[in-house]
């Protein structure tokens, strides 16, 4: 076995150029002669565009030319990548996103103008100069009052704000309804999946250059998916074919989401470079991501729990309004409703679901996918209810969940929500999870905590989700504009070396240890012989890129897949130069030799074969060794796992301290556990921000009230406890061929329900019975709010 | 960020002089002022650095206080006033973080007088007094609400001198997300009378509990503010807390500063 094979825990190969300052982000990345933008951005939220008078700033130094939407009346807006069928089998409303602000502007940030400079300070002084002459309209910041008759418009040309209303499963709505009237216990929660923003660490970044020699336009960004975002804005913005069009994503720091999408500014760099016949950089401020990357989450919900006189679970009903924002990001109505509404039956036998949302326009920033996508919200209704079920019921939360758990024997299990788990086994990771917390023993802590004036409380969540996604087929069925297959190419190098080539793209996921071990493990050469090629559209084939956990399960078994058919042709070759027959070939730790006999060839005898092919089957064989695969996954995966969180809550002041968190999940098989304890370690981060500090806010005028990091609390390495997180209880998934679910969504995922039950625990333990529910964030003013409220 | 020219004088009046010109603004570390202009809310035409004034720099022991130069980073002050004055010392150490605290100076943060900030509560908390390149200042006078103090323009603080307490301490209860203090009461025991300052929660900034101080000075002990409470009126309510709030941590924080006095 090599030493950095599948399970081994190699250390991340990229993390020494990260770590001493030798990263090359896409800021790093300086052109000749090239010329800077600055986005002049609305300061209201909704507001009529009368006039735009550039001709005092066309006159301030160093300005090169500036733009307005009317420069880009050729070009399409950006495009939304999902269509959402309605509940009376209509599409969804779908208004124009223009790069630029045509005729109104819809949020603060939305862009209106492009000053190109010589350089980034002369475009700001000059956009100061603009004069722009907007009649400020009201702003629809509220989902409740946009949805009211006679509410303003955010799109005149549209017939409401109703981007939708969803039904899923429509036909099963009446039986619900019945089951809730005959049940013998309903429970409900209204919530609100608090409205959060990404803020990797690395803004965006976007560089057009153009080379007319060739017309060749590169684009230089700071994106999860670079194939993608050369099919949007090449076939749907700006009409540019692929073969003319380069997309490089270098070191990305951080997406979590927000880099999938395609944005204005690339479109408009792309453009502008060509048209000014010099390279065109933005570089986004902190502020100016606040007001222009997607945001996330932005649910307000109801969940019901139906269950009968035994305690098991009948019905459940979910009705969410999802926030869309002012346009359409790229796979936003895709979120609320097929990421959302599938995962309402948790790990839960649960016979009828019914799940209605309705997305809706509003005078803010766009909301797309953030880590989870979906699924956090999914499972924060369901664990938030259930938790509340145990209590009203005045049983045990872990008994009733482990009551309606759908059973280790019982898969493949069908939800009535379209969705066909393969593999799972909740009571195991709930008992280990149970076992590392050392649960038992709760009690005890709990009046240790209480001696010294603090409230200590557990909170439990089990999660399931859905990720690797997916099959093709089934998200064009509902309403996927795109495929979601991935590709490899693994090229043997004369030596033995390897260029693995991923459609995938790591920005901060460890890739380039983790893909290289897949083939080690394959082969049985070292990984330090292979290398990871990502990033540039001109020298990878098409993939559709990283998010919803899908490199590993989607990319490595391409991966596979691509690696077997260069073993296969590799045994040819040796068979030929062992004078033996191929299936007689057995390839051991990077020898093949001859069964039953000692004779043997190495990986590196046969690869030199293969490019310097005298000794070669040229009849029968081409010479070269390199392989293509795409794979397209046959159904979803799904990670699963429980979560335990332990609090203490300072009475007093109503700070929340996180003293424990167990993560105990099954990803599958995990090809490296190091880096799958880090991103479970950086979920179960975003998801304790996202429960105790995160939140953007808006006033009622659209204005952000959390527009830096001196109000949008990020959390911090001291908010944070050591995390205690196993992945032993796995399951692997049947229908992929490493067996791999995903892993990097769900600690965001799993997380922010055991948070606030934890709380909710704590201060019931302390007889503020009265406390139903608190909303995230759960900050101490929040807490001590709900303490003293009655 | 505009244009600007910047001085960096190597005496005090030098800097003095030089803050006589027209848009002339004296750069204490910038912690506050840098970020704002480079948002351009904030454009001065000339900036004058303090932090290459050995005079205005430094920790010192006179008598029965101690006398700390405006150019002081935080950082120093945690490390140099610990053995004198150990709860001035902790309240330095806990201001931002580590690069906040090499940068920002103690008059920088005096003279800004942020509602927020943590050393205008030590300083009205000691009684101390503000010395400037024009005059001397008791801290009583000095604070003038939000943002406000008694400095004209051109007045540059040159340094403070803080009476030493037989007791104090500092406690602050974060902003969340800035890390400023939601409020931070700070409480210094001089024997004679007990003074007790409080940041964060006032719309007026930095103030003196007088209830609690009466309280304390006959008994210095938490449990002799109990039943003391303010009114929500005048405090601040705001994303991170609501006046409520505000004047309910008030009491807390100011019972666990007498209970951490030392």
């Amino acid at each position: 076995m090599p030493k950095d094979g599948i399970g081994a825990s190699t250390k991340r190969r990229e993390d020494v150029r990260f770590l001493t300052g030798n990263g090359r982000y896409t800021d790093d990345i300086n052109l000749r002669g090239q010329a800077y933008v600055h986005f002049l951005r609305s300061d209201v939220a909704h507001g009529r565009i009368r006039a735009i008078d550039t001709s005092a700033a066309e006159e301030m130094p160093g300005v090169i030319r500036i733009f307005t939407a009317e420069d880009f009346a050729h070009a399409g807006g950006l495009p939304c990548g999902w269509q959402v069928t309605d509940k009376h089998g209509q599409p969804m409303q779908e208004p124009k996103h223009p790069i630029l602000a045509e005729g109104k502007v819809r949020h603060v940030g939305d862009p209106i103008c492009a000053v190109v400079a010589e350089t980034l300070e002369q475009a700001r002084d000059a956009a100061e100069e603009i004069e722009l002459d907007i009649e400020e309209l009201p702003a629809v910041i509220d989902m409740r009052k946009a949805l009211e008759d006679g509410a303003t418009k955010v799109h005149d040309d549209l017939n409401s704000n109703l981007c939708y209303d969803w039904g899923f499963v429509e036909e099963n709505k009446e039986a619900v309804d019945k089951a809730f009237s005959e049940a013998a216990h309903v429970v409900s929660v209204d919530l609100v999946n608090n409205r959060l923003c990404a803020n990797p660490m690395e803004a965006r970044v976007a560089i057009g250059d153009y080379d007319p020699w060739n017309d060749q336009h590169t684009l230089y960004t700071t994106s999860q998916n670079p194939h993608v975002i050369r099919l949007l804005m090449g076939a749907f913005v700006l009409s540019l074919p692929e073969h003319k069009l380069r997309i490089v994503a270098p070191d990305v720091g951080g997406g979590f989401g927000s880099k999938i999408y395609h944005y204005a500014e690339e479109a408009f760099c792309t453009h502008a470079a060509k048209i000014l016949k010099q390279p065109v950089k933005w570089t986004s401020t902190r502020s100016e991501a606040f007001i222009s990357d997607a945001h996330a989450r932005d649910h307000v919900s109801k969940i019901e729990l139906a269950l009968d006189k035994d305690h098991n679970f009948t019905a459940i009903r979910s009705t969410t309004l999802a926030n869309m924002g002012a346009y359409l990001s790229t796979f936003a109505p895709s979120i609320p409703t097929w990421l959302h509404g599938t995962l309402m039956a948790g790990p839960y036998k649960t016979p009828l679901i019914y799940v209605n949302v309705k997305a809706v326009f509003t005078n803010t920033v766009a909301v797309d996918a953030y880590r989870g996508a979906g699924r956090p919200e999914a499972t924060f209704q369901l664990e938030r209810v259930i938790d509340k079920a145990a209590r009203e019921l005045g049983v045990d939360g872990v008994e009733l969940r482990r009551k309606n758990f759908i059973k280790p024997d019982e898969f493949p299990y069908q939800t009535p929500v379209a969705l066909e788990y393969d593999s799972g086994n909740f009571h195991a990771t709930m008992d280990k999870m149970l076992e590392l917390s050392d649960y038992a023993n709760l009690d005890a802590r709990v009046q240790e905590s209480r001696e010294n004036g603090k409230l200590r409380g557990f909170g439990i969540s089990q999660y399931i989700e859905a990720c690797g996604i997916a099959p093709s087929n089934l998200v064009g069925q509902l309403g996927a504009r795109a495929g979601l297959y991935e590709t490899a190419t693994v090229r043997v190098n004369a030596t033995g070396s390897i260029s693995v080539l991923t459609g995938c793209h790591s920005h901060g996921q460890g890739h380039e240890t983790s893909f290289p071990q897949i083939v080690a493990d394959m082969i049985g050469i070292d990984a330090s012989q292979i290398d990871l090629v990502h990033g540039d559209t001109a020298n990878t084939p098409m993939g559709m890129g990283t998010y919803g956990s899908r490199s590993v399960a989607v990319g490595g078994s391409a991966l596979v897949k691509a690696t077997n058919k260069i073993i296969d042709k590799a045994k040819k070759i040796a068979a030929h130069l062992l004078e033996a027959a191929p299936e007689d070939i057995e390839l051991k730790d990077g020898k093949f030799s001859v069964a039953g006999t000692d004779k043997s060839v190495d990986w590196a005898g046969v690869t030199l074969a293969a490019y310097v092919p005298h000794n070669y089957p040229l009849e029968d064989l081409e010479p070269g060794l390199e392989e293509t695969a795409f794979y397209d996954p046959n159904n979803f995966t799904f990670p699963s796992g429980c979560y335990g969180c332990e609090v203490e809550i300072d009475p007093e002041t109503g700070k929340v301290d996180i003293v424990a968190f167990t993560a105990a999940d099954d990803f599958g098989t995990v090809i490296n556990p190091m880096i799958v304890e880090g991103q479970v370690h950086g979920g179960l981060a975003q998801g304790i921000g996202q429960a105790l500090t995160e939140h953007c806010v808006y006033d009622e005028n659209g204005q952000l009230l959390t527009g830096s990091f001196m109000d949008y609390t990020m959390p911090r390495a001291d908010d944070l406890p050591v995390f205690k997180v196993d992945h032993s209880c796995a399951t692997p998934c049947t229908h992929n061929p490493l067996g791999a679910k995903g892993c990097g969504e769900a600690g965001a995922i799993g997380s922010p329900p055991a948070v606030v039950n934890a709380v909710i625990d704590a201060l019931h333990r302390a007889g503020h019975t009265h406390v139903q529910h608190i909303d995230m964030p759960v900050t101490p003013a929040r807490v001590w709010a709900a303490m003293n409220t009655k | 960020m505009y244009a600007f020219d910047f001085v960096k004088p190597a005496t005090l009046s030098d800097a003095v002089a030089a803050m006589e010109q027209e848009g002339a603004q004296a750069l204490a570390g910038g912690q506050t002022l840098l970020p704002t202009m480079k948002q351009r809310l904030n454009a001065p035409d000339i900036l004058i650095s303090l932090n290459g004034i050995a005079e205005l720099r430094g920790v010192r022991r006179e008598e029965d206080a101690l006398v700390i130069g405006a150019a002081t980073t935080h950082t120093e002050v945690a490390r140099d006033a610990a053995a004198d004055y150990p709860g001035l010392a902790a309240l330095a150490g806990q201001i931002g973080d580590p690069s906040v605290r090499n940068r920002g100076t103690l008059g920088g943060s005096v003279a800004n007088n942020d509602p927020s900030a943590c050393y205008p509560a030590a300083v009205l908390g000691s009684g101390a007094t503000i010395a400037t390149s024009k005059r001397e200042i008791a801290a009583d006078d000095f604070f003038q609400g939000m943002f406000a103090t008694a400095l004209d323009d051109d007045e540059l603080i040159t340094a403070i001198r803080f009476p030493i307490p037989h007791k104090a301490a500092y406690a602050k209860f974060h902003q969340p997300a800035s890390r400023f203090a939601l409020t931070g009461a700070f409480v210094a025991n001089f024997g004679d009378g007990v003074r007790v300052a409080i940041t964060g929660a006032s719309e007026e900034g930095v103030f003196r509990w007088t209830e609690a101080e009466a309280a304390l000075s006959d008994n210095f002990d938490a449990a002799a503010l109990d039943g003391l409470t303010l009114p929500a009126k005048g405090m601040i309510g705001d994303l991170h807390g609501t006046p409520e709030y505000r004047a309910h941590l008030v009491a807390v924080m100011t019972r666990r500063a007498v209970a951490a006095a030392r």
